[in-house]
Parts: structure tokens; sequence; C-alpha cells
């Protein structure tokens, strides 16, 4: 989980994630903010995110961006 | 004879009254409609100024048919619009409304409260919200007794764009440069208004005044695709496919990283007709992922600073590029005149390279309240000593090969391409040496690769990358602040004692 925020922190460090119950919502992540932290999961968490998953309701929360990492097959602790 | 955008507009809104012509999210709107709501904004900015014409009028409001409806509205005023971005930050916002000095602010409720906390020394505002959207035509006489006095070289819009001393240059664009670019597009490419344009720029962008008369003169509709969905490239195109979307117009960006998903084989775009894209380069692997998919549909690479409104170079690309050869930018549009000029100024030879200048009715009338630019890039013709003619200096750096067509090398500045704006990297530069005060030396440099800002600041004790970037994003868009942030002991200098900007650019870029 510190993982992720760190990654989300090291991407806009300007934004409080801990304190956002959706990043989507509350514009912390644009266009390129996405596709870095695809870029990060995926070399962090050893594995592949299909295009398909890369959907808003997968990365509004550091829950449902760990969840997407691990259905992905990625190798991602609590 | 057409003088103003709404002479073609008149002849739309009879023809195809009921047609949609924007449609956004669940919303749309018909060409009578949007017309209707266009005037009543005419009446009230009449009601409240009487006596001006031909004066910027600026629009702070989100992508959305509102921005549509003002500008439309205040054209109908016989002023010109000015649209704002509005995640710019304030501070940023306020130094345009210096130099530009609207006559008025046209947002909305919810943005009244955003607008209120910019300096704006007295500018008034008016909010739309207020304006019922079918009102009386009351001034519809004086409104048009008003048109009848325009002329085409009266200013449509103001364009706003990075400047290098950090406050932005408003691009001052007439009703007839547009109607030559327009005609352009409808004798080449056959645009006829059947097109439903897939509208992803921003408003402060020139493609989106290309859409915006595309829609007025041709009556082509408008689907307006939220920035957010380029975040999410799956949302995108089922919206694009949802609302049958055949004509898109986008910078790069967004489709280098759509053909880096892999989603184009996975999601199906059957009528997309056209693709136009410009503002960069279009790395060629991911242009011909695009190619392969769409076997039928028309490809054309554009090009062209906003001073020459819109663009004037084009390529339409009929045959086969390797991954590693760029595409070109093509060959002049009709009606505009290109000179490779070398720097004595004499035009270039085939092969050799030299500064892209521009000769014809697209050049813009030059940079608002700013003479001292302007005087600079919009410049005598210096192959002609008879007569004024002015040509504009876009400093990028091309040449021309044995068929005539033309290919982009560089640029003479610091000024790049990125996400599709325009940035003075020299602006990123004074504004966090000059006026924040951060460091006392740095250099911007752009990452072609990974499409990044890069920053090279020479070590201070007191300051860490993540101040430098906390602070930036206070007074930069989004897109000027910079991506990676190296520290180094000492900036390397030419022999002039120059920050050497090229030596750091090559370090990053040929890795």
């Amino acid at each position: 989980m510190e993982t992720v925020y760190e990654i989300l922190n090291s991407l806009r460090p300007e934004f409080d994630f801990k304190s956002s119950k959706d990043f989507i919502e509350d514009g912390y992540l644009d266009s390129f903010d996405v596709v870095s932290l695809v870029t990060e999961l995926e070399d962090h968490f050893d594995c592949i995110i299909d295009a398909l998953d890369i959907l808003p309701e997968n990365f509004n929360t550091v829950a449902s961006i760990m969840n997407i990492v691990k259905k992905n097959g990625g190798k991602c602790e609590e | 004879m057409y003088r103003n955008m709404l002479d073609f507009w008149q002849e739309t809104i009879k023809r195809d009254s009921d047609k949609t012509a924007l449609r956004h999210r669940e919303l749309s709107l018909t060409f009578s409609e949007l017309d209707q709501w266009s005037r009543a904004i005419a009446n009230e900015l009449y009601d409240r100024f009487p006596e001006s014409q031909n004066r910027p009028i600026a629009v702070f409001l989100p992508k959305s048919p509102a921005v549509y409806a003002c500008d439309i509205g205040i054209t109908y005023s016989s002023n010109f619009f000015s649209n704002l971005d509005i995640k710019t930050p304030i501070e940023r916002i306020s130094n345009i409304l210096e130099l530009m000095k609207p006559l008025a602010i046209l947002t909305d409720d919810v943005h009244l409260e955003v607008i209120n906390q910019i300096p704006r020394n007295d500018i008034p505002i008016l909010n739309i919200s207020e304006i019922p959207h079918d009102p009386l035509q009351r001034h519809q006489k004086e409104l048009e007794r008003r048109l009848g006095s325009q002329i085409d070289t009266d200013p449509f819009c103001i364009i706003n764009t990075s400047g290098s001393t950090g406050t932005p240059k408003g691009v001052v664009l007439n009703h007839r440069s547009f109607f030559d670019f327009m005609q352009w597009s409808f004798d080449t490419f056959g645009l006829d208004g059947s097109e439903i344009v897939g509208a992803l720029s921003p408003v402060v962008f020139d493609i989106y005044d290309f859409e915006l008369c595309l829609m007025m003169i041709k009556g082509a509709t408008i689907v307006l695709l939220d920035a957010e969905l380029a975040a999410f490239p799956v949302k995108l195109l089922e919206e694009m496919q949802k609302k049958e979307v055949n004509f898109i117009f986008w910078v790069p960006t967004v489709m280098v990283n759509i053909a880096n998903m892999g989603l184009l084989g996975r999601l199906e775009l059957p009528r997309l007709k056209t693709v136009w894209f410009a503002g960069e380069v279009f790395p060629t692997k991911q242009f011909n992922i695009w190619k392969q998919h769409f076997p039928n549909t028309i490809f054309a690479n554009l090009y062209g600073p906003i001073e020459i409104t819109l663009d004037c170079v084009f390529y339409r690309v009929d045959k086969d590029f390797k991954d590693d050869e760029p595409l070109p930018i093509g060959v002049p549009c009709h009606n505009t005149d290109i000179l490779i000029l070398n720097t004595r100024d004499q035009l270039c030879q085939e092969n050799e390279e030299g500064e892209l200048c521009v000769r014809g009715t697209s050049l813009a009338m030059g940079y608002y309240n700013n003479p001292e630019k302007t005087a600079v890039a919009f410049v005598q013709n210096p192959l002609n000593h008879s007569y004024p003619e002015l040509i504009y200096r876009t400093g990028d750096i091309v040449w021309r090969d044995e068929e005539g067509v033309i290919h982009f090398k560089g640029r003479k500045d610091s000024l790049i391409k990125h996400m599709g704006y325009r940035i003075e990297l020299g602006e990123v530069e004074h504004v966090i040496v000059n006026k924040l005060k951060l460091v006392s030396n740095c250099c911007a440099v752009y990452d072609f690769g990974k499409k990044q800002i890069v920053l090279f600041y020479e070590k201070r004790e007191d300051v860490v990358a993540k101040d430098i970037r906390a602070n930036l994003v206070k007074v930069f868009p989004r897109y000027m602040v910079p991506d990676r942030y190296e520290e180094i002991e000492e900036l390397p200098r030419n022999t002039n004692g120059k920050i050497d900007r090229l030596k750091l650019s090559n370090q990053i870029n040929s890795k």
C-alpha cells in the first residue's frame, strides 16, 4: 500500500493522496500521470496491466489500484 | 461577399436549423438552439456595452456547449473572443487579463467564485447562467447594423501562447485568415459538413477554432470529448464509437498513447474517415500502428504556428514510412507561400536548412498590445524591396527535398511543443530564476523520447526538487511544469559563458 502511495507522491507531490477519496474526481491524475503511473506499477510489481483495465474506476483509490495490479498478476502486498 | 464568420453562420442555421450542432455527454443542441443562445448572449452584451465593438471579451468556462454559445454571441456583438483555460493558475490568468484588458469576462455560476479571486482591475463580469436562452431579440436591429460595418480583417479571436518573459502573447486572428484556411480544407480534403467531429482539444487551442468554424460554415456536428477521457483511452474510444465520430483533428500525444496501449485492434471505429494531427511530431512507429488499423482512412500531418492561423503546410500520408523514418511536414496549403531563408536571408537551395517563413492571407494581425514582439516576428519580406509585405518568421528550421516536400529539423530557440502546447523553455527558466528566485541558475530541456520537460538546476542548500515543483504548480499551467528535476553542481557553459542548453539536451536525448 505504501509503495503505491510513494509512486503517486512522486508523480504529483503537490497533492495529498491520503486525504482524497477519489483521485479521478479530485482531478489528481491527468492523462500523462495515468500513463506514468501504469508504467511505474508495471515496473514495481512486475506485471502488465491490460489496456482494457485502464479505466477511471480502477484508478480512483489506492485499494482499487492494488486490485487491478493483483488482477493482472502483480505481486502487491497489503 | 463574406466578411464575417456570421455570414456563413446565417446560411448554416437556415439550412441545418434542426440538425445537431453540438453533443456533450447526454446533452445535444441543434443549430437553431445554439443560435438562440448565442443571440441571447449578444443581446446581453449590447445591453451592457452598447458603445463597444472590436474589443476582446474573455471567456472563462470549462469546455462545454456554453463556450461555443459565448464565442458566437461575442461575434454577434461585433467583438472578438479569447477563451481562457480555467485550470491555469490565477497569477497567469491575471497576467493575460492585464495585457488584454478585455471589455468583459463571461463566466457562469460555478466559476464566478474562482474569477472573483483573480486580480482583474475592475474588468466587468457577465454571468451567463443568468441569461435566459430565448429572450426577445431586443437589439436585433442594432446588432445587425453594427455587424454590417464589420470588415473581414476585423479580429475573430485572440489565442494566448507562451512568451519568453513570463507573460503569454495574445495572437490576434481575423475572420479572413480563417476563411482562407477553411477554404483550403474544403478544397483539399472535401470537408462538407457531413463530419461528426470528435473534439478533444481544449478551448484555448487553435484546433478548437477550426472545429468551431467547420460547424459554423458547413454545419458539421461537434462531439465534445472531455479532456478527462484522454486519461482513459478505452472510455474515449467508446464515446467515439457511440457517437459515430468520423473526423478527428488531434495532437499526437493521445494518439501515441492509444497506439502504445494496443487498443486499436480491440475497439473498432469503423466510421473514422479522416484523421488530422498537428502540434508536434508524430513518431512514425506509433503512426504506423494507426495506419495499419485504418487502411481506408485519410491521414494528414499538418504543421504551422498559430501566428499563421492554424497550419500552413500539410502532408497527406499516402505512402508507407519505415518506423525510423520521420514523417515530412509536406507542402504549402493553397494561397500560402513558404520561404525557407538561410542566415543571410536568402532563399535556401534544395536540401539546405533554413528558417521557415510564411507569406499570405493567413498571417495574424500581430500580438495584442505588444508592438515590440510583433515587430520581431512579423517582418518585411527580405526578398521584396519594392512595397510593404509582411512575412512571419516561425523560428523553425526545415529543409525542402528534390520533390518540393518540406521536412522539419528543429528550432532556432528554446521553444518546444509539449502535449500540444507551445512552451518557451526560456519562460520556465525566467520564472524560476528571476520571478520566484528559487535557484540562481537553471536550464530546462526537452526529453523527446519520454516527452518530458527536464529541469537542470545548480545545487542550493535549502532547495529540493519537491519545493521547486510545489512553487511552479502555483504559477504555471500543468503542461509547463517540468516533469523531472536534476540537481547538478554546475551547469555546463559554452565559450560565451552562456548555459549550454544544447549539451544538456544531447545528454538527455542520446540515452
